[in-house]
């Protein structure tokens, strides 16, 4: 009897030999006249446990990680396809601390199936969400959103009802839904996961948006880094194209949703949402003035409901169990739940979906183990490169959009890059400043101008002289930012400084300033609440 | 990517007319025409950018404006093979700045170049999205992570474009 056996496809797992362990366990089984079924599955987000072999018992699916191509022969020899004992086994992969802790309901189905098996995803609860909105008129189907407290995921957290709201009161011949898969943040990979590991749920969530503002085409705008996420969502596309659950006429309902990839091209300011518009349209990706909002006047002029990867994928369960189901995780307007990812210097780096309200402590230690480097963490940046640098005295503040925003600082996409006590924080301000300088689309001068002058001014009070004593420089950076957070048109210069005043106020040492020396001034964070005042490139 | 490059010229020439006549009707359809005649032809090439303009009535101006803009177009042709190093932040955190060095000593090619005898290019990345995994490169599409210097001279002794 053929034993099925996962190995994932993601491109993580791919990155650490994945394909090489498929050819040795196919190799290997061969030689031992062992029947085996090589599924390629989406991962599970234990990262450190890559490449994470499960293998289907009567016990349930037992895993195995990190297993090299090496160990293969090894791993049979130990019992491997009736779930034997071996050092690199981890027991039910249901039962490892990392997962049965989390509340997974957009990624409830990662690492379980095949992802471009339509039959798996309807069999694990999929098309459900959509089969139930096709039953709905657009102002029932935008309302259950709205009611479910879901915002904007992409890191701007405009509630996503609202969105839709507006685009279905639009008139219009011809609108569009738009999903931002324009990942940039490093420090996030759940939108790459997505696309790669269940691209039928995104499906399924911009096609139950299409049908509830009325738009009959959609794009995906994936970034040129995610060549694995391009070809599955491709061929995810196809496949849900010729099952009907695509094309003129969705599932017999007479709706029409149709469904285009677009490659992006390596530019982080197109994940701003009109940026991305502008690339949309085949023109360079300068960002756009608001008004008039996208909602109205979006791609080709049409309205357009714009959201990012992980709002979209987390519309199905909410059409599927109620907007009361999801509402009730999370705390405070921070809704639902949110698919965290831990990076950097970490021990176990992975994806952690948990309703808002846990927090940064719980995250760093039960979840990911402390650093890689095994060393203490000295800063956590929180919410992408646009993000602060969260200290340890804050790490007990629950992940809430407001309770972040209340320390000037902002949960974002969700990503959270952890550094050791070797980071120099002054250097890390510079890049934050240096990337802006590189990847500001040059519309706006504060961003434009201001982050080349951040550079400058930040290696003036590294290395301060007679003419540019450190106190004045320092006065200087925080006008800059001032200027850069309250004049620059989207969050490319608008959120630079977060990362830059952060590390400044929280680690002045690095910049060669006494603590006891600093006034009071200079250690005021800003005070802008990136969730109503910027658009945060996703 | 670049193991796809052919001979500039009457070639590179006709895929881009072909290329063109089939987006032509595509809605903004430039960045589609221009990632398939880069997967094409290995880069998009300066004299191709006239025959672009006209096929989807722009100026010349827009179409270059748009080539330059994009870090992923290239004018020139590159290396027999492409490296990206990451340079992110989660990158950083695990080294990421001494691996890109380790990485220009060993192909003797310096980051943002081709080296001389076209074996190789370096280039920075911003973010491949392997961030429990740092730090990643990206060699050709395919992605590696957890690199350390001897996986990594492992790597290029297989490919061949260690210096």
């Amino acid at each position: 009897m053929s034993v099925t056996v996962y190995v994932p496809r993601d491109s993580a797992a791919l990155a650490v030999g994945a394909d090489d362990v498929v050819d040795a366990l196919i190799a290997a089984c061969g030689r031992r006249g062992a029947s085996v079924d090589i599924v390629r599955n989406g991962s599970r987000g234990l990262f450190w446990l890559e490449p994470l072999v499960e293998v289907v018992t009567p016990r349930g699916r037992i895993a195995y990680g990190p297993v090299a191509a090496e160990e293969v022969d090894a791993l049979l020899d130990a019992g491997l396809l009736q779930g034997g004992d071996h050092p690199l086994r981890q027991g039910p992969i249901d039962e490892i601390p990392y997962l049965a802790l989390q509340e997974r309901l957009t990624f409830a189905r990662m690492g379980v199936t095949d992802p471009l098996s339509l039959a798996d995803y309807e069999a694990h609860d999929g098309w459900s969400g959509l089969r139930r909105a096709l039953t709905m008129d657009g102002a029932a189907l935008v309302e259950e959103v709205t009611q479910s407290g879901l915002r904007g995921r992409g890191g701007a957290a405009f509630p996503t009802g609202i969105k839709w709201k507006t685009v279905l009161a639009t008139p219009a011949a011809q609108k569009y839904v738009a999903c931002n898969a324009d990942e940039g943040d490093s420090g996030t990979f759940s939108d790459r996961m997505t696309m790669e590991g269940d691209p039928f749920m995104l499906i399924e969530g911009m096609t139950i948006a299409g049908v509830a503002v009325g738009a009959t085409k959609g794009y995906v705008y994936i970034r040129s880094e995610y060549p694995h996420a391009i070809a599955s969502m491709r061929e995810a596309v196809v496949r849900a194209t010729a099952a009907g659950f695509l094309g003129a006429d969705i599932l017999g309902s007479g709706k029409a949703f149709d469904l285009e990839v677009r490659k992006a091209a390596g530019s982080y300011v197109c994940g701003e949402e009109t940026a991305m518009l502008e690339s949309l349209e085949g023109k360079r990706g300068i960002v756009r003035a608001k008004p008039p909002l996208p909602a109205i006047e979006g791609l080709f002029g049409q309205p357009t409901v714009i959201n990012n990867v992980i709002s979209f994928a987390s519309v199905p369960i909410i059409l599927s169990k109620g907007a009361a189901f999801y509402r009730d995780y999370g705390m405070g307007r921070s809704k639902g739940t949110l698919p965290f990812q831990l990076a950097g210097n970490i021990r176990h780096g992975g994806l952690v979906e948990k309703a808002f309200g846990i927090t940064l402590r719980e995250l760093l230690h039960d979840f990911g183990g402390g650093t890689l480097s095994g060393r203490p963490i000295k800063a956590v940046q929180v919410g992408g490169p646009l993000g602060a640098y969260v200290p340890e005295s804050q790490w007990d503040v629950p992940l809430d959009y407001e309770a972040y925003a209340a320390l000037g600082a902002v949960v974002g996409h969700g990503g959270i890059v952890v550094h050791d006590d070797t980071a120099d924080m002054a250097q890390l301000a510079r890049y934050a400043m240096e990337f802006c300088a590189i990847e500001s689309c040059g519309k706006c001068t504060p961003c434009r101008i201001g982050s080349t002058r951040g550079v400058e001014v930040i290696d003036r009070i590294v290395t301060p002289t007679a003419k540019h004593p450190r106190v004045q420089q320092v006065q200087l950076l925080r006008d800059l930012c001032d200027t850069m957070l309250y004049g620059s048109l989207c969050a490319m210069g608008g959120m630079t400084p977060y990362p830059v005043m952060s590390a400044l106020n929280h680690y002045p040492g690095d910049f060669g300033i006494e603590p006891d020396a600093v006034p009071d001034a200079v250690l005021d964070c800003p005070q802008g609440d990136a969730s109503t005042q910027h658009k945060q490139p996703a | 990517m670049s193991q796809t490059a052919t001979a500039a010229g009457p070639d590179a020439a006709t895929i881009v007319d072909e290329l063109v006549a089939a987006h032509r009707g595509q809605a903004g359809a430039l960045l589609p025409l221009l990632h398939a005649i880069q997967e094409a032809v290995g880069h998009v090439p300066d004299e191709g950018v006239p025959a672009i303009a006209r096929g989807l009535n722009l100026s010349r101006a827009e179409v270059h404006g748009v080539v330059t803009y994009y870090h992923f177009f290239r004018s020139k042709p590159i290396g027999r093979h492409l490296v990206e190093v990451c340079r992110a932040e989660s990158c950083k955190a695990v080294g990421a700045d001494a691996l890109m060095a380790h990485a220009e000593a060993r192909l003797g090619c310096r980051s943002h170049h081709t080296r001389a005898d076209g074996g190789v290019t370096l280039a920075p990345v911003y973010c491949l999205g392997l961030c429990a995994l740092s730090p990643a490169i990206m060699v050709d599409d395919k992605p590696y992570a957890r690199m350390t210097p001897d996986k990594f001279d492992r790597l290029a002794a297989k490919l061949e474009i260690a210096a």
